[in-house]
């Protein structure tokens, strides 16, 4: 590979990676493919062809991304690795496996290092869950999204419920110290116990993390094309709130807690790489389309994986957009980002014009006080968009 | 040729074109110009006469224009033949039959595809009140779909003349224009008056120029003006200087004096079409005339709305364009207004809904304006039970005392249509309180309905209703006939329990409830959900009518926000603040621009021809 030149991307991250960094490091790898597009999906995710093929060239130069950021990202150590898609488990365990002794030549993983991969129900067997959890992998979220057949069907999910419920027994099999399930509610045609079912049912599996999202009509989506067409209802944003209220107490009934605002977990099975994000952390992005973050500073690599490739090979990296976040912009991202956390927000954190905004959404009972902090009230949590809007200017 | 101010009235022809938007006024005039070779065809463009940018681009006549056309007849005698244009809109009746005094003759001018319409209708019984000489002209035979000998007929039987005294002609190619301007030759008689006796004229028109001024158009009846003379205008007994005086060939031309029967313009140097008002008599100052010619009238606005700026900090851009716009416009009239809702604007009088209409776009054309209006509505005089009387053009003047009676404007109305609509309209005007007052066939197929009917009822989407129940077929006149008692109420709309003044409506008591009703839904729709439950309710005095609530909002956090999300996440907030920004507070309710302005112009009537 020839010799890089200095882009301001690698001249504002080589600025930041002289001193070593106090926040938690991580790493998130993106793979683009998926055997068939969910209706609801907006995510950066391809349907190719013959996986193997395009997977190859894809796997060669997110393998040399990562050679090739030892040089620009000087960690210490590795805290968190998420392999996230898309559907990772479209690439064999092997695959994966290597991806992530990749990462540990590169940077090194620290010894407690939380290593999760997103699986699809349909995408895996035993073999390769006991195969991911040999390789170094200590944490699995499926995307279960429902259990109830019909709401699958408008989600145009392939996998069948009971699927779902297998693939979580395997894991535990496999010996994986944390296993997580994401669900969509309010999606239409789903009823109040369609969900308390799908709930209840993950949580008797004995799963120590959930996550749980309402269903976004993302726009140019084919679920946003039925819902103009009127094929499908809109989501109802009063049934999102009543669903929201069922699986917060399930989950607080079966010892999950809430810890953000879309996670439930027992205690020690929060998510490490995930709460990065929200604190401010650093982590590197591998693969198309995937974010990173460095102290203030913002990437993303180019979008399709050919694209992607192209420019590992041209350059060895493939930012194609810098953001330099601005002080204000990082105000208003620990307040909305930290307001998500069961933990809180810093009072400090709100700029001295707002603190007497914080009494009025305390009196409203959206906000506690809690010592030197503020956490949203169960109203706060629902509606935390309109508290960031209001403290912060 | 003979020059102004030595012109014998025996030779002059002074006459209008009456006609609908697009049966060809404009075009006819110009193929005029050409025949009669005032403009040659290198100089000539469409709608030579038509000066301003909306009058060309929506083929409608605002202002009126006189031409002096000098012409030498088949007979070799040269004549003067002096085009009066008038304004083709039922809102300037008013101007149309002071252009009409002014001729001798009138050209009934219809296109032979669709027959007369309503406004050219009334606009032909104004000349005929006038005495004028009607030449009746089918226009646009050259069109597949004219039917002259229909139409001819049509013609014939409302002015009780024969078939084929009617002319038919093609003034986009020309055909029969010769012929119709030696008929106006033959037909129209030439003016009289008394060239001696002391100088009175009549203005029908008056535009400001920023160059020069206002310019003045006058047709001579007696004696002469000339420049430098001074003279009084009979209305306001105001003197002036005649800086100019002229005619219009079809540029302006200066000449020393205008004589009897003649038509040309006045320069005075004054600043404000107020001082040389439409209508009014011009005499000279000294020897002057004692009596003057009938028929002033001052304009009164019939149709008032709000006009508020989209952005507060337009305001005194607002006002300085009104300012300047009423220099050119003596029948508008405004004055400031506070709104709680829509903020500082002015409360503006019209003379009807097109003029409401031209207004506010020259206002944004000209003045780059983004502008708001609240809905049309009409004057009342409110009569309380101590007999002293508030005139009420805002309906959040509306008095809460005790009310004896309210009494609102009516108009009489024309509708012409074809046959088959009938039902459709009597219909129609049954829902707004109108009273039939007789109905006529004007051929085998085309009905004319009369009416007498609120304004008001009018000014709220009435024309839009009556084109679609129609299929467009529909022409509507009307001319204001004093006023009449009615049952009529203020409702109010609250939001969270403070009124909203921009959506107060003076409605008769039967509608009320449908009013309140209509709108309260309207707006649960447009405003988005609060923190808190909003009742939205509508209320005669403190009585509620109708009821609607907008619910608290529960959910507005995305359950989704990781790596790739944050930048995306903060954009959207940073956006939706931006968007709160825009919020107009009504007490504790913020409600969206948006919402007022749909809101506002559902309801709002604007007739688009």
């Amino acid at each position: 590979m020839h010799v890089a030149e200095l882009t301001p991307w690698r001249a504002a991250l080589a600025e930041r990676s002289r001193a070593q960094s106090t926040a938690a490091q991580g790493v998130y790898i993106h793979v683009p493919y998926c055997a068939s597009r969910c209706g609801y999906c907006d995510f950066n995710t391809y349907t190719p062809g013959e996986i193997d093929v395009e997977s190859h060239a894809y796997l060669l130069a997110a393998a040399a991304e990562i050679d090739h950021a030892r040089s620009l990202w000087r960690p210490g150590h590795i805290d968190t690795v998420f392999i996230g898609g898309g559907t990772p488990t479209l690439l064999s365990a092997t695959d994966l496996t290597d991806l992530l002794r990749r990462v540990d030549d590169s940077f090194g993983l620290a010894d407690d290092a939380e290593v999760t991969v997103e699986a699809n129900p349909d995408s895996v067997d035993q073999h390769v869950l006991d195969q991911l959890r040999e390789g170094g992998f200590t944490r699995i979220s499926f995307g279960v999204q429902s259990l109830a057949p019909h709401v699958l069907a408008v989600l145009d999910r392939t996998h069948s419920p009971g699927r779902s419920l297998e693939a979580i027994a395997m894991a535990q099999a496999a010996g994986f110290e944390h296993v997580s399930a994401d669900i969509i509610y309010a999606t239409p045609g789903e009823t109040d116990d369609d969900l308390a079912h799908t709930v209840s049912a993950l949580l008797h599996t004995g799963i120590d993390h959930l996550s749980a999202y309402a269903l976004i009509v993302e726009p140019g989506t084919r679920l946003a094309n039925d819902v103009r067409r009127g094929l499908i209802p809109a989501p109802d944003d009063d049934v999102a709130a009543d669903r929201y209220q069922i699986i917060d107490r399930l989950c607080a009934a079966s010892g999950l807690s809430w810890y953000e605002i879309s996670s439930w977990a027992k205690s020690g099975g929060e998510c490490r790489h995930n709460l990065g994000y929200w604190r401010g952390g650093d982590w590197w992005a591998v693969g198309p389309g995937a974010h990173g973050h460095r102290d203030g500073l913002r990437w993303m690599n180019a979008k399709h994986p050919r694209a992607y490739t192209e420019r590992i090979w041209a350059d060895g990296d493939a930012v194609v957009e810098t953001e330099i976040i601005s002080q204000a912009a990082i105000d208003m991202e620990r307040v909305m980002l930290g307001l998500r956390l069961r933990e809180g927000l810093a009072v400090g954190a709100v700029t001295p014009d707002k603190q007497d905004q914080i009494d009025l959404e305390v009196a409203a009972g959206l906000l506690v006080r809690v010592q030197d902090r503020i956490v949203l009230t169960d109203a706060g949590r629902l509606l935390a968009d309109g508290i960031v809007g209001r403290l912060t200017s | 040729m003979p020059l102004p101010g030595q012109t014998d009235p025996a030779m002059i022809r002074n006459f209008s074109i009456i006609a609908h938007i697009d049966h060809g006024k404009s075009t006819l005039a110009d193929r005029m110009l050409q025949v009669t070779g005032v403009v040659d065809g290198r100089h000539m463009r469409a709608q030579y006469l038509d000066r301003m940018d909306i009058e060309r681009e929506r083929g409608i006549t605002i202002k009126s224009q006189a031409v002096r056309l000098p012409y030498t007849g088949l007979d070799g005698r040269d004549y003067v033949l002096n085009l009066i244009d008038t304004p083709g809109h039922v809102d300037f009746t008013y101007e149309v039959s002071r252009s009409l005094a002014a001729c001798e003759g009138a050209v009934l001018l219809v296109d032979a595809a669709q027959g007369i319409e309503a406004q050219t209708l009334a606009n032909l019984y104004l000349a005929l009140e006038n005495d004028l000489q009607v030449i009746p002209v089918l226009n646009k035979i050259d069109l597949p779909a004219a039917q002259p000998e229909k139409y001819a007929a049509e013609l014939a039987h409302i002015i009780g003349c024969s078939p084929e005294d009617v002319l038919k002609i093609s003034a986009k190619t020309g055909a029969g224009v010769p012929e119709l301007i030696e008929e106006i030759v033959a037909l129209v008689p030439a003016p009289m008056g008394d060239a001696d006796g002391p100088a009175r004229a009549l203005i029908f028109d008056s535009v400001y120029d920023s160059y020069r001024g206002v310019v003045t158009y006058v047709r001579v009846i007696d004696g002469q003006l000339s420049t430098r003379e001074r003279i009084t205008m009979m209305s306001t007994h105001a003197t002036h200087d005649l800086l100019e005086v002229g005619v219009i060939s079809p540029d302006p031309v200066a000449s020393l004096s205008l004589g009897v029967g003649e038509v040309g313009y006045l320069i005075t140097g004054v600043k404000d079409v107020r001082q040389s008002r439409v209508g009014d008599t011009v005499t000279s100052h000294h020897r002057g005339a004692t009596t003057a010619l009938g028929g002033y009238r001052d304009p009164k606005p019939m149709v008032f709305s709000g006009l508020y700026p989209l952005d507060g900090s337009d305001y005194p851009l607002l006002r300085d364009a009104l300012d300047k716009l009423k220099l050119n416009d003596a029948a508008l009239v405004y004055e400031p207004e506070t709104s709680v809702a829509l903020g500082f604007g002015f409360r503006c009088g019209f003379l009807g809904l097109l003029h409401l209409e031209i207004v506010r776009e020259r206002l944004e054309r000209e003045f780059n304006l983004d502008l708001i209006s609240t809905a049309p509505n009409v004057v009342y005089d409110v009569t309380l039970d101590d007999a002293s009387v508030v005139t009420v053009t805002n309906p959040s003047e509306f008095p809460t005392g005790k009310i004896a009676t309210v009494s609102e404007p009516v108009v009489r109305a024309t509708v012409l249509a074809p046959a088959e609509f009938v039902g459709a309209i009597m219909e129609l005007c049954q829902t707004r309180r109108g009273t039939l007052l007789g109905m006529d066939y004007l051929s085998e197929d085309r009905v004319e309905l009369r009416y007498t009917l609120p304004l008001a009822e009018i000014v709220f989407d009435f024309f839009d209703q009556l084109k679609s129940r129609t299929k467009g077929y529909a022409s509507l006149d009307y001319e204001t006939q004093g006023d009449q008692v009615a049952d009529l109420v203020k409702v109010d709309i609250l939001l969270h329990g403070d009124p909203v003044d921009a959506f107060s409506a003076i409605v008769h008591k039967d509608k009320a409830y449908a009013y309140g009703v209509s709108m309260a839904g309207k707006l649960r729709e447009l405003i988005p959900r609060q923190q808190f439950e909003v009742p939205i309710q509508a209320a005669i005095g403190s009585r509620i009518i109708a009821r609607e609530t907008i619910r608290a909002i529960r959910k507005d956090v995305l359950a989704k926000c990781y790596g790739g999300d944050i930048s995306r996440k903060r954009k959207l907030l940073e956006k939706q603040k931006e968007g709160k920004k825009r919020m107009k507070m009504v007490g504790r309710v913020e409600v969206p621009q948006e919402a007022f302005i749909a809101a506002l112009s559902t309801t709002e009537a604007v007739a688009k021809k």
